[in-house]
């Protein structure tokens, strides 16, 4: 038999501290007391992740969603939501629409997450076409086909105000109105599924969860712009994703959504998918383009831009994977509708993948305009271990840091690039007190140097040059005069490179420079790294106070670099120390730290 | 699947739509939806999907279907699957292994009891609706 | 066309709609900075040094990439642009290795000429110069990756320019090479030794095999009697060497210079030029009238023999098998002179001065490039080289008095020193085969219908009551355009589009040669070819078949074209070979 209620209570690392546990308790307690333990089930849950509002009760099937509740509160929930079935307003989250039987979806937490382009991920099966199309999926299509002239499709795009996900945000509907309006025989659509940032999976999830919103969307490009091919260039590291497409394009085409005379109306489109073979640089499209058609992936020199010039000299239109997911939605609802949602600078929603050190790692769409702070508290859960915030990373290799002053900062396009980041791809890297910026900074510059494609000198010299720069800092070789080299070059490869890639790399460097100079300042006069990250600056020392002598870490030391008699204090030979961790790890009694 | 016309994929879409609201697949009123993106997958999606098929086989268990879907946003939990029980709220389940799969069949599916310390919640309303 | 008018730095200019910036600040008269751009490959876009602003948009772009838009107002140097550049040449020469004494390229190299002009005195970054492996596979081209700037300008040349493909961008990153693929050593690629890499890096890391001490030992060996031929280009482009000018005519002081140095003789290439007419042009007038394989296409270019050995083997049959002029030089010097001289050919050492590197890897080719029993051609080296080779004697050029060549075959006709040049091997021949076809000689001998720097060329001859359809190609980029037509027709079973093709490898012909001195460029091709017609104008002999030298040649040694005699010493078969070997 099923139980008439459930009650949920947040079991969360938050909540719990928050006394969650005896709330658990004192609701089975009271169940017992009153008589319905058998009808109301009451279980322990997993994070929320609105631990702001913790500690967090939830009643199904009514959905109440209770707040701040204490364990005396539990007498009064069981007697009046599970007996007289009437909600505790008091505890009710949003009490104004308590009247009208508060939702989930109603309350502002959830609000702050809005899913257009991960409208069906998770929900339906991505390898079932009927799934999607039973979600209006090609609904948008067939608008487009047989309602719509290709200007009405670009309209409705200039009216939503998308702009481009990839990272520069450059509008979506100049790009189509482009290439619309070049006269050519061949045309191409191409979906840039080239996902290289660390830590970002956006659009790999998006095309693993619903693939068919891309190929809809590529289609309805074709028709506004006149063309009939289009490309995914997705890498070779994607296979699921990949592996769902070829799933989702077989079966578009046998019900002929895809290929000749789609729907009967005449109009021709088909995909084809281009593997990458993993190198960075083809995300950007200049480039990405020249991998298509065979050659090396390095950049090359705009104008002429790819919209009026692109795939063997034919304007195509190239757009991310989540540009793409949203256009099907967009020419659903009317661009009236999407221009609703978000901010001034921004329509619509960003995809983030949230990583770090935040409690709820996870892919969230949030609503332009959203700030940081509430992705990284309300939704992420804030900093994970009860650790302190240090920064948040935005726009991967190409971004910078955004510190705690800034985290009322609303996401959008102009704002993060105001702040000395940018939008870039979606890749959102918490990072704490632990974090070492200059390692960091180091980090991704190493990534961008080992990404460069080689040809254009600012890029390929510059940032190996200030990567030697960075490596010194951290060893503790570091000169103050190097700050500045690090800015000439900066300049430099932000004004002489080619591609985005050679000129956006010294962000990192640059932005963490700016708010976090002390740091660096602290690796090169104090030779010190105050997050005890850099190996070189660091030592493990063992507190002759703390140490009982127990032998632990001695045994486990991977160099034998610690002595001592049995029960007493050891010690480390400095000169023999890899910095490996291990003792500090062993040590049961905290005798050992990072100084 | 032959090609289909535009009022014919009206028509599916309706079919569909209905389907998809009753989750009734071939007969089917229960499902089990295991979050199968790359995160799922690397944290043991597969596992959990096999041992699913496997228990409703042990326990001769006819009416639930087990299907996948992509990610549902909440890596830190993965492997997540949802549970969809008629007279049971629908239920997202986290950090999902082997064992835990088994005792979601035993107490979700068969005890129509949820399982402790395993929920977690859908992340986000959904669009379709507003 | 259409017309755009922009400003550069204020001065307001008008070009051509799709011009780059760069080109509308020469027309401005305001030199912008470069290093990687060249004006015969598309911009690379790579050194970064030409980036200029627009006013009112926020974006820096490159000039040598970016075309001009109307009304727009440029500027091409402010305090910030300055820096910027002045920090990425500080880069480059941080990670190039500051061997300028001891390079090949010293005193005439781009990087070098930047650095002093930006005045660069110290680098403000560590130096990271990687010491690689030179690349010394080739007989013809050394790599020397260490002195690589990665501008990809010999990439660029060797795919679009000449579509060898013999060079890549290997590698990414620091790491980032420019090389064969598959790390094969050049050799071994499918390089034809062309040589425009090297005449087209800006530094000193791809340039021709040094053999001149090699000459000078055998100048130095009392037991050897050294002589040497000169390539028609060689004459029109050493003399930039020496301060005389754009395609100055050094003939005169070019045999006196040789001399000095110690040749023993001084014979002309060119002499033999005039014989690979009367060969190559007997064998045409013998297809054209023997239903052989057209259309004939000419052979005195190893680069592009050695192209179509590993592209179009499928061509072979349409070749002439005439050798090129120095490998007629070559035997005729060790059979003909030898006997005539009394000299023990196996003491004589030929020497070659080329404006070519591929003749270096073409005196080797096979055993029929030892027609007369020894090495025909000893020794092949550049127009560079022997400007070296004066430098160190001391021997200025422009102040040698001039003289005369030696006989008995040194004495060349117009049509042999316009061999240099594109479409003048072509012209030559229709001087002797229209005198062959109707026996009459071509009035005014000028074909200007052949002539001009364009890189493909076609016309129609009127020989009697034959029309001659040619074609003239040069730079092997072009070539594939050409001889598509023709495999197009014989696929087709159709009469083939032309009945004779000569193709020269380099852009502009030999005087652009892989050897000649550093000056790539289109104003300095035109002065070089103008150089050789005006040699053709002067001579009193302006036709292969009327040379005095050739005639006799022909009386006392060969007996006739395409005698068992010329077959054995000046012809030669060419056989496919792999792409990579």
């Amino acid at each position: 038999m099923a139980f008439r209620n459930y009650i949920l209570v947040c079991g969360g690392t938050a909540c719990e501290s928050s006394r969650s546990q005896q709330i658990f308790d004192n609701l089975k307690l009271e169940a017992e007391k009153q008589g319905v333990a058998d009808e109301v089930q009451i279980v322990q849950t997993g994070c929320f992740g609105f631990c702001e509002q913790g500690p967090i009760v939830k009643i199904l099937p009514e959905d109440s969603f209770y707040v701040k509740v204490a364990p005396e509160d539990a007498h009064e929930l069981i007697a009046e939501h599970i007996i007289k079935g009437r909600e505790v307003k008091r505890l009710l989250y949003d009490k104004e629409k308590a009247a009208k039987h508060a939702q989930v979806e109603d309350i502002k937490f959830y609000q702050k997450q809005f899913r257009i382009v991960l409208r069906n991920c998770g929900f339906i099966d991505p390898e079932n076409i009927n799934e999607y199309i039973a979600r209006d999926g090609y609904a948008a299509l067939e608008k487009a086909l047989f309602e719509m002239t290709p200007e009405d499709i670009i309209e409705q795009l200039k009216i939503a105000g998308l702009r481009g996900r990839g990272g520069a945000g450059f509008p979506t509907w100049m790009k189509w109105n482009f290439s619309k309006n070049v006269e050519s025989d061949i045309k191409y659509v191409v979906c840039n599924a080239d996902e290289g940032d660390p830590g970002a999976y956006m659009d790999r999830s998006t095309l693993e969860g619903d693939p068919h919103s891309v190929l809809e969307a590529m289609t309805i490009c074709g028709k506004a712009i006149g063309a009939h091919q289009g490309f995914i260039y997705i890498r070779a590291e994607y296979p699921l994703a990949i592996h769902r497409l070829e799933v989702a394009m077989a079966q578009s085409k046998e019900l002929g959504l895809l290929g000749k005379d789609i729907l009967g109306s005449g109009f021709d489109f088909d995909i084809e998918i281009r593997l990458g073979a993993g190198a960075f640089v083809c995300g950007e499209e200049t480039a990405l383009l020249q991998s298509i058609m065979g050659h090396r992936g390095m950049p090359v020199p705009r104008p002429p831009f790819p919209a009026v010039k692109g795939l063997w000299e034919k304007p195509t239109v190239i757009n991310n994977v989540e540009t793409w997911a949203n256009i099907p939605v967009i020419i659903h609802k009317g661009g009236e509708w999407f221009s609703k949602i978000g901010d001034e600078d921004s329509h619509g929603t960003k995809v983030f993948a949230l990583t770090g050190k935040i409690c709820n790692s996870g892919l969230v769409e949030v609503p332009m305009g959203t700030t940081l702070r509430e992705i990284v508290y309300d939704i992420g859960g804030g900093i994970a271990h009860g650790k302190k915030f240090k920064a948040v990373q935005t726009g991967g290799p190409s971004g910078g840091v955004i510190t705690s002053e800034n985290l009322d900062t609303p996401i959008d396009f102009g704002s993060l690039v105001k702040i000395g980041s940018m939008m870039g791809s979606g890749g959102m890297i918490v990072m704490d007190e632990d974090d070492c910026m200059v390692d960091v900074a180091k980090f991704y510059l190493n990534f961008t140097v080992d990404e460069s494609c080689g040809k254009c000198m600012p890029c390929r010299i510059g940032g190996k040059t200030m990567l030697g720069i960075l490596e010194k800092i951290t060893d503790g070789k570091g000169t103050m005069k190097d700050l500045d080299t690090l800015t000439e070059i900066a300049n430099t490869m932000r004004k002489a490179s080619l591609c985005a890639l050679g000129q956006t790399s010294p962000n990192p460097v640059m932005s963490t420079m700016k708010f976090f100079r002390d740091e660096y300042i602290a690796h090169i006069v104090d030779k010190k790294c105050p997050a005890g990250k850099c190996k070189k600056l660091i030592s493990y020392v063992i507190d002759p106070a703390k140490c009982k002598g127990c032998t632990a870490c001695a045994r486990k030391c991977p160099v034998s670099c610690i002595s001592g008699s049995l029960k007493q204090p050891h010690t480390i030979d400095q000169t023999k120390c890899i910095k490996c961790g291990t003792c500090i790890q062993t040590c049961k009694f905290g005798a050992i730290s990072i100084q | 699947m032959a090609k289909i016309s535009l009022e014919e994929l009206r028509k599916l879409r309706e079919q569909k739509q209905d389907a998809l609201q009753k989750r009734d697949l071939a007969g089917k009123d229960s499902q089990i939806i295991v979050g199968m993106g790359t995160c799922g997958i690397a944290a043991g999606a597969k596992t959990v999907l096999d041992e699913f098929l496997k228990v409703l086989d042990e326990e001769k268990i006819e009416n639930v279907a087990v299907t996948q879907t992509g990610c549902m946003g909440l890596c830190y939990v993965e492997p997540t699957v949802e549970v969809i029980v008629p007279g049971m709220p629908a239920t997202i389940y986290g950090k999902v292994d082997a064992a835990v799969a088994r005792e979601i069949v035993k107490s979700h599916v068969i005890g129509k009891k949820l399982v402790t310390d395993h929920i977690y919640d859908r992340p986000s309303v959904d669009i379709m609706k507003a | 066309m259409s017309v755009v008018h922009v400003k550069i730095n204020g001065i307001p200019v008008e070009v051509e709609a799709g011009s780059s910036v760069l080109a509308a600040a020469t027309a401005a008269g305001v030199k912008i900075p470069t290093l990687c751009y060249h004006e015969d490959i598309k911009p690379t876009a790579s050194c970064g040094l030409c980036i200029v602003k627009m006013e009112g948009s926020p974006k820096i772009q490159r000039a040598c990439a970016s075309p001009v838009q109307e009304g727009a107002s440029y500027i091409t140097d402010d305090p910030e642009l300055f820096q910027a550049r002045k920090t990425v040449i500080e880069l480059i020469l941080s990670t190039h290795p500051a061997d300028c004494l001891t390079c090949i390229r010293n005193q005439n190299c781009e990087l070098q000429k930047l650095a002093a002009d930006f005045g660069i005195r110290e680098i403000p970054f560590d130096a990271r110069v990687k010491r690689l492996p030179k690349d010394e596979s080739s007989p013809s081209i050394i790599l020397e990756p260490t002195k690589c700037i990665k501008c990809g300008r010999c990439v660029e040349v060797c795919q679009d320019l000449q579509g060898v493909y013999a060079l890549e961008y290997v590698g990414r990153g620091d790491g980032s090479q420019m090389q064969p693929a598959c790390n094969l050593p050049l050799n071994d690629s499918p390089c034809v030794k062309c040589g425009q890499c090297a005449a087209h890096c800006p530094v000193g890391a791809i340039y021709e095999r040094d053999d001149t001490e090699l000459v000078r030992q055998a100048i130095n060996d009392p037991a050897k009697t050294v002589v040497v031929n000169i390539a028609p280009s060689v004459r029109v482009g050493i003399g930039e060497e020496f301060g005389m000018g754009d395609g100055a005519l050094t003939v005169g002081k070019l045999y006196t210079g040789l001399r000095q140095l110690g040749f023993d003789k001084v014979f002309d290439t060119n002499f033999a030029a005039d014989l690979t007419i009367m060969e190559e042009g007997s064998e045409l007038v013998h297809r054209l009238t023997h239903g052989g394989v057209l259309p004939q296409l000419t052979s005195c270019c190893p680069a592009w023999t050695d192209y179509m050995e590993k592209y179009y083997p499928d061509m072979i049959p349409n070749f002439s098998s005439a050798k090129s002029p120095m490998q007629m030089q070559g035997p005729i010097t060790k059979t003909y002179w030898a006997q005539k001289a009394g000299i023990d050919p196996a003491t004589i050492v030929n020497v070659a001065v080329m404006p070519c590197t591929a003749k270096k890897f073409e005196i080797g080719r096979d055993e029929n490039m030892s027609a007369s029993g020894y090495k025909d051609t000893d020794i092949s080296i550049t127009t560079r080289e022997l400007a070296r080779m004066f430098k160190a004697k001391g021997i200025d050029l422009s102040v040698l008095p001039e003289s005369d060549v030696d006989d008995p075959i040194g004495e060349y006709s117009g049509a042999g020193t316009i061999f240099g040049n594109t479409g003048g091997v072509m012209e030559a021949a229709i001087r002797t085969a229209y005198w062959a076809v109707t026996g009459k000689e071509l009035e005014g001998v000028d074909v200007d219908a052949v002539r001009g720097p364009e890189g493909i060329k076609t016309a129609t001859i009127k020989a009697g009551d034959l029309d001659l359809k040619v074609a003239i190609v040069s730079g092997l980029g072009n070539v594939k355009t050409v001889l598509e037509e023709v495999r197009k027709a014989r696929a087709e079973g159709k009469e083939p589009p032309y009945h004779f093709i000569e193709v020269m490898a380099c852009k502009g012909g030999c005087i652009s040669g892989g050897g000649q001195p550093y000056a790539s460029s289109t104003p300095n091709r035109a002065a070089r070819t103008a150089g050789l017609y005006a040699d053709d104008k002067r001579s009193a002999v302006r036709c292969s078949h009327q040379n005095p030298s050739i005639k006799k040649i022909y009386d006392e040694f060969l007996g006739a074209p395409l005698s068992e005699k010329s077959e054995e010493l000046l012809h030669t078969k060419y056989h496919q070979r792999p792409i990579y070997q």
